[in-house]
């Protein structure tokens, strides 16, 4: 008889070897299916690095800025804050998951509230990194072949020296008679039109470039000591004559002035993927604040609806610590 | 639902009295990581610029360490830590197992590809 009752038990679903509930289990396969999509992006970024490993943008020259800090030189610092500002958000839902475990709505709900502004300081710093890398700094001449032509000239530093980028605005030289009006389709043939013009033409910075001595062109491909090569003043101008085939400012889908385009196809795609999970983690957890304030969990004597979007959260700073060192340390 | 925390990390070296000091105490460890790594990453000290295995030695660091902060968040903010081994290994191994794999299939064939442009007869850039 007993043998029976447990038998009945066990292959009905009596008992829990994973001991979790359903809801909490599903989350788990559910991030681990979620990691390996961040992985497959992660990968195919490591793919196409190895693919052009001799030509990669360094992510230190590409991500210098810090909001209000304007001409500073700051590699990473500022990726370094978004990091930190989302791993306290982590700490903020994982306090808010314990005082759930003791029941106390007052502190579930201030927790809860710190983590949606952790998530809003996340997504809006997101932004300005997006805003400040599309908008673009120095400009660059994009090549025949697809290659991106950077600018600078040496300085003396400390009593060495240093190779250090100039913008192309400084130096263009305007030729007004070439004013060139963008073709429209009002005012063209109705169904041809084209994109916007780039704002120096290269006879532009062909003159700019004779005209100031100093000024030389870096191309993309790394040396020896981990720097990319700077061409001689002679090479540089032959570059841009033979090769230059149009100036390039900020990064886009299409074209990126930081070097190669696949480096912005695949920041905007991870970055963007990424954001979009901590949009939506704030959105959900907003949706469990309001339940927690409204005493739902405090009815259900258990509050497991906070331990797993909790889970979710946590996920959100863990895919961000590793996209944190693919793109921005290694 | 099991309430119990188990409160110690590094092997039983660190015992916390509370689950909430342990939250604290992960935070401050995590912290300590990322800021190692921002200054190594912004120093690039010389000897850190030699070759293990085709990568330069801060990149291993770099790669290292975050998986040991990848290690802290799950264990002790995702409460891996306290599931049962079923659980732990089902989620773990699997994912684990799979993202080798893929790297290195990835990984392997960028690089061929990369010594094909390098030292072959095929030419993408002209």
């Amino acid at each position: 008889m007993s043998t029976v009752v447990a038998e009945g038990k066990t292959w009905s679903g009596g008992n829990q070897p994973l001991q979790a509930s359903y809801g909490k289990m599903m989350m788990w396969f559910f991030i681990v299916s979620d990691a390996l999509t961040f992985s497959g992006f992660l990968a195919a970024y490591g793919f196409s690095r190895f693919k052009f490993i001799d030509a990669w943008p360094i992510a230190d020259e590409v991500f210098t800025h810090f909001p209000f800090l304007h001409g500073v030189d700051a590699p990473m610092y500022y990726v370094a804050f978004m990091t930190f500002v989302l791993i306290m958000s982590s700490v903020t839902m994982v306090l808010a998951v314990d005082a759930g475990h003791h029941l106390n709505k007052a502190k579930v709900t201030i927790y809860m509230f710190l983590t949606i502004i952790g998530g809003l300081i996340f997504v809006g710093s997101q932004a300005w990194e997006w805003n400040t890398f599309i908008k673009g700094d120095y400009g660059a001449v994009q090549t025949k072949g697809g290659n991106i032509l950077q600018f600078g000239h040496y300085v003396e530093k400390d009593g060495e020296q240093v190779f250090k980028r100039v913008a192309v605005r400084d130096f263009a030289v305007n030729t007004a008679h070439q004013e060139r009006t963008q073709h429209e389709r009002k005012n063209g043939l109705w169904f041809v039109s084209e994109g916007p013009l780039p704002t120096y033409t290269m006879d532009e910075v062909i003159h700019g470039l004779q005209a100031n001595k100093d000024v030389l062109v870096r191309t993309q491909i790394i040396n020896e000591d981990g720097e990319k090569t700077v061409l001689s003043r002679e090479e540089s101008i032959n570059q841009i004559m033979k090769n230059g085939k149009v100036y390039v400012e900020g990064a886009n889908l299409k074209v990126n002035e930081y070097g190669s385009p696949l480096f912005a196809d695949f920041f905007f795609f991870i970055t963007g993927f990424h954001g979009f999970h901590v949009f939506s983690g704030v959105v959900i957890n907003i949706i469990i604040f309001f339940n927690v304030v409204l005493g739902t969990y405090e009815k259900r004597k258990s509050y497991e609806m906070v331990e797993k979007v909790g889970l979710y959260w946590h996920f959100v700073d863990l895919v961000w610590v590793f996209v944190f060192t693919f793109f921005y340390l290694v | 639902m099991a309430h119990e925390h188990k409160l110690a990390i590094f092997q039983g070296l660190l015992k916390f009295k509370s689950n909430t000091q342990k939250i604290w105490g992960v935070l401050i460890l995590l912290s300590i990581i990322t800021a190692v790594e921002v200054v190594l990453g912004i120093l690039k000290p010389e000897w850190s610029m030699g070759k293990v295995l085709g990568m330069k030695i801060l990149n291993w660091i770099f790669i290292i360490l975050t998986i040991v902060k990848a290690y802290y968040i799950t264990w002790d903010f995702m409460h891996m830590r306290d599931e049962t081994k079923g659980l732990r290994r089902m989620v773990v191994w699997t994912t684990i197992f799979l993202i080798l794999y893929l790297m290195f299939i990835l990984l392997q064939e960028g690089g061929y590809v990369f010594d094909v442009y390098d030292d072959g007869y095929i030419k993408r850039d002209f």
